[in-house]
């Protein structure tokens, strides 16, 4: 018993020490997982020998990633974390603000998936609207249901949508005398927001002569031109943190607390809880669409199988890492997820198998080469890892990293009375 | 009983009756469509014979696999998202028993034991090779249960019910990649074509018989080249297949009906059945009043256990193909089985199984093939707004 207590306290001293070191300041704590991110990803890219060119882009292929689950686990954390809302239907959210977005903004001609040919910026607001509405469709109904048949409804909501999707008799049909399409499993083709980028390198002066610049450093034109769509996504999920915590901060954000710890008092209290629950959940859902369609649908070609269930469950861990009601910890945990336990594995895989012909199956690798066995079957052993690592956060830290600081439903901080203020009534009573 | 309360009663029973009856007049209109298409001969009466029949076999499986999902639902009181892929671990582990076994001496034990040869297995060739495969299945998927509760769930048994749903996330990814790390990740063969039972018609004869997998009937001269034959009645049409099935499917509908009647009867005969039931309803009085409800947890782990990793493996065994990630495909299809028969009534899974597994295979007569999943999918999520408790629900039995 002493024994688990001394292991409990020095546990506790750790993490105190390590929390006075990186401080509480948010930003330092992103900059300095970040930092440490960046630098195993430049000592790997150094160790494979790769050439300063190369090393950039792995450094923007992985802010890339974080940046996509970013966006995605904060909308998520305003349905999980701030209301209490077990959607696990993402992908189709997902699905749904990229498809139409992409079938907005695809001009008729272009295949698979012809579209309507809207500017870019008109068609990623229909995206959202599309989503929010099919949001609202889903909560409608569903936010009756307890927590555990919302989650079974929005998942096999979540597949109907990709199967749609990918089924043949949506892959082209006709509206109102034009032609549209999802361009069924073949996917579908439309205008990259990704190559805003060499728009920008284009139109904004100086660009041009600090593309040049950095060609110079080999740093070539596409890696150049992908750092600047690099920036977009990633002030794009600053503005994803700033509206969140805005909201959250609201009292139409207080309401969402307090129906996450108790809806019954909530709605004793007057307030509509079903409103406000419909209200966030198509909001969450618009930003999901977005988020999908910037992160997922960035090289302007995407298909179904982008939209499986388990991108779902990988943005729920990195929320659950990062500690679910804390959007500060939901990047941390995006950022952690993508990169140390989805990237950084693929990248070794790829990049130091070293055997030239690694054994086909685990039977042939018995005999002598099982490590080249693992390393280029990284793949599953790491959503092995990933799947043991939620148990354990499950079963020991369901709080995640900064899950602690789960913000109050109340104004004011209601746990702690304050010395005096006891005082005084006890003298009062006496 | 307050008047307010027993009017709030009443208006739920009336939106009940009519969301029943809404589907009720749909799914005879849906039935008197096929009947009028029938009719008309624009489809044929063997073509939707042929999709019933798929439909109650496979329908038989999800139902025999929903039992375990809806007694851990109802008995621990969380949606177990590892089951599909306790799919997947029952049918492997079955079936490297029975390569081992069946293909032993051909080749080295781990390509057999990994599923990489193919020694050639069915049920008329390799009989008790299938039966012994059928009960390591059982054996096997029991002790991984049992050792996953003893490491996922029984620490933290008294959480809520999300957080077990999470933790079961967990166990269902590293079940799947576990086996995708061993066995790989490719769609494999596993059992060689089957002998086909139906009703034939050869040389204006028909009647009741098999075929092997390699005759043709059009190729056939006379019925004494089948395996069995036994004449019906005569005609003057060509040599054809009016009705079959498999004899692996008949393995399925077989094995899969005595587990049912097995389950029916322990569950009703011993005081066991009666244990489950009290936790089910109350897991706290359950407790106060004697009931050992770790032991009966455990109860509920090896039966549920043991039907889902034989249904695994009969699975397989009746679409003759596995791969890493088959039962995590099924979950949804089998969530919908057991929610529309009603959390915790093995009758209702059953009953939900038979349903989802016929209107997956009806549907392609109203829907392309790309969306019959779809149609099973609505289902689930109609049940769900309209009669959240099943329709066996209410009246649970395990």
């Amino acid at each position: 018993m002493s024994g688990k207590l001394s292991e409990k306290t020095v546990r506790e001293t750790v993490i105190t020490a390590i929390g006075e070191m990186v401080g509480d300041n948010d930003l330092r704590m992103i900059a300095g997982l970040l930092a440490g991110v960046y630098l195993l990803c430049i000592a790997l890219g150094l160790l494979a020998g790769f050439p300063i060119g190369g090393i950039v882009n792995t450094l923007r292929a992985v802010t890339v990633f974080a940046a996509g689950y970013g966006m995605l686990v904060l909308a998520l954390n305003l349905h999980w974390g701030y209301t209490g809302l077990f959607n696990i239907g993402v992908a189709g959210f997902m699905a749904i603000g990229t498809y139409v977005t992409a079938i907005l903004s695809s001009p008729p001609t272009m295949m698979p998936g012809p579209g309507l040919g809207l500017p870019v910026p008109i068609a990623i607001l229909g995206g959202m609207v599309a989503t929010a509405i099919a949001g609202l469709l889903t909560a409608l109904p569903a936010l009756k249901m307890r927590a555990d048949y919302l989650a079974i409804v929005t998942v096999a909501l979540s597949e109907i949508i990709r199967l749609s999707i990918k089924s043949q008799s949506l892959a082209e049909f006709t509206l109102a005398g034009r032609t549209l399409g999802t361009g069924g499993g073949r996917g579908i083709r439309y205008p990259a927001p990704g190559s805003i980028g060499g728009a920008v390198t284009e139109t904004v002066p100086g660009m041009a002569t600090l593309a040049e610049a950095a060609a110079a450093v080999g740093i070539n034109t596409p890696v150049f031109t992908g750092l600047i769509y690099m920036f977009i996504l990633v002030a794009t999920v600053a503005i994803f943190y700033s509206i969140i915590v805005r909201i959250g901060s609201s009292p139409f954000g207080r309401v969402l607390k307090a129906i996450r710890e108790d809806e019954l008092v909530a709605s004793s209290l007057g307030k509509n809880t079903s409103i406000y629950k419909l209200k966030i959940f198509a909001f969450g859902c618009a930003l999901m669409g977005l988020g999908g369609y910037l992160w997922l649908g960035r090289s302007g070609f995407v298909n179904d199988l982008s939209f499986r269930p388990n991108i779902t469950f990988f943005i729920f861990i990195a929320l659950i890492i990062g500690g679910a009601g804390s959007n500060t910890g939901s990047i941390l945990g995006g950022i952690m997820f993508s990169s140390l336990l989805f990237y950084v594995p693929q990248f070794v895989s790829q990049n130091f198998s070293g055997n030239a012909s690694p054994p086909g199956s685990f039977a042939a690798a018995i005999d002598g080469a099982i490590v080249p066995y693992i390393i280029t079957n990284i793949g599953p052993l790491r959503f092995v890892g990933i799947g043991v690592l939620l148990i354990y956060l499950i079963q020991r830290r369901p709080d995640g990293i900064l899950g602690h600081r789960k913000e109050d439903a109340a104004a004011v901080n209601l746990g702690e009375r304050p010395q005096s203020q006891s005082r005084v009534n006890k003298e009062k009573s006496s | 009983m307050g008047v307010a309360e027993r009017v709030w009663q009443g208006r739920g029973r009336i939106s009940d009756r009519l969301g029943t009856i809404l589907i009720a007049v749909m799914i005879l209109i849906l039935i008197g469509d096929v009947l009028s298409q029938l009719l008309t001969g624009v489809i044929a009466v063997p073509y939707v014979a042929s999709i019933i029949i798929e439909g109650i076999v496979v329908g038989l499986a999800y139902g025999l696999a929903g039992i375990g999902l809806s007694m851990t639902y109802s008995i621990l009181s969380f949606a177990n998202f590892a089951h599909g892929d306790t799919i997947t671990v029952g049918a492997f582990s079955g079936w490297s028993v029975a390569y081992a076994i069946g293909g032993i001496g051909s080749t080295s034990f781990g390509s057999l034991f990994l599923l990489n040869a193919t020694p050639g297995i069915s049920i008329v060739t390799s009989f008790w090779v299938v039966i012994l495969g059928l009960i390591s299945a059982a054996v096997i998927t029991v002790a991984v249960s049992l050792a996953v509760d003893r490491l996922v769930y029984h620490p933290i048994r008294d959480a809520e019910g999300i957080s077990l749903l999470i933790a079961s996330i967990g166990v269902a990814l590293t079940f799947r990649y576990l086996i995708a790390f061993f066995y790989g990740t490719s769609v494999r063969g596993i059992t060689d074509p089957a002998s086909k039972v139906g009703l034939f018609s050869v040389n204006g004869q028909i009647g009741v018989g098999v075929i092997r997998p390699n005759q043709q009937l059009a190729q056939l001269t006379s019925t004494d080249a089948l395996p069995a034959f036994l004449e019906l009645t005569s005609t003057a049409g060509p040599s054809e297949v009016i009705l079959s099935m498999t004899l692996h499917a008949v393995v399925l509908v077989v094995v899969a009906s005595l587990l049912m009647l097995g389950v029916h009867l322990l569950l009703q005969q011993t005081k066991l059945g009666k244990a489950m039931r009290a936790m089910a309803d109350n897991k706290s009085l359950a407790q106060v009043s004697g009931i050992p409800t770790e032991r009966i947890i455990r109860m509920t782990w090896i039966i549920g256990g043991a039907l889902t990793g034989m249904a695994g493996f009969l699975i397989v065994l009746n679409s003759g193909t596995t791969n890493f990630n088959f039962g995590w495909r099924l979950l949804l299809y089998i969530f919908a089985s057991v929610i529309l028969g009603g959390i915790g009534s093995i009758y209702g899974a059953i009953a939900g199984g038979l349903i989802i597994g016929l209107v997956n295979s009806i549907a392609i007569i109203w829907l392309p093939s790309g969306l019959t999943k779809v149609a099973a999918f609505a289902v689930l999520i109609i049940v769900l707004l309209v009669r959240p408790e099943g329709l066996f629900g209410g009246v649970t039995t395990a």
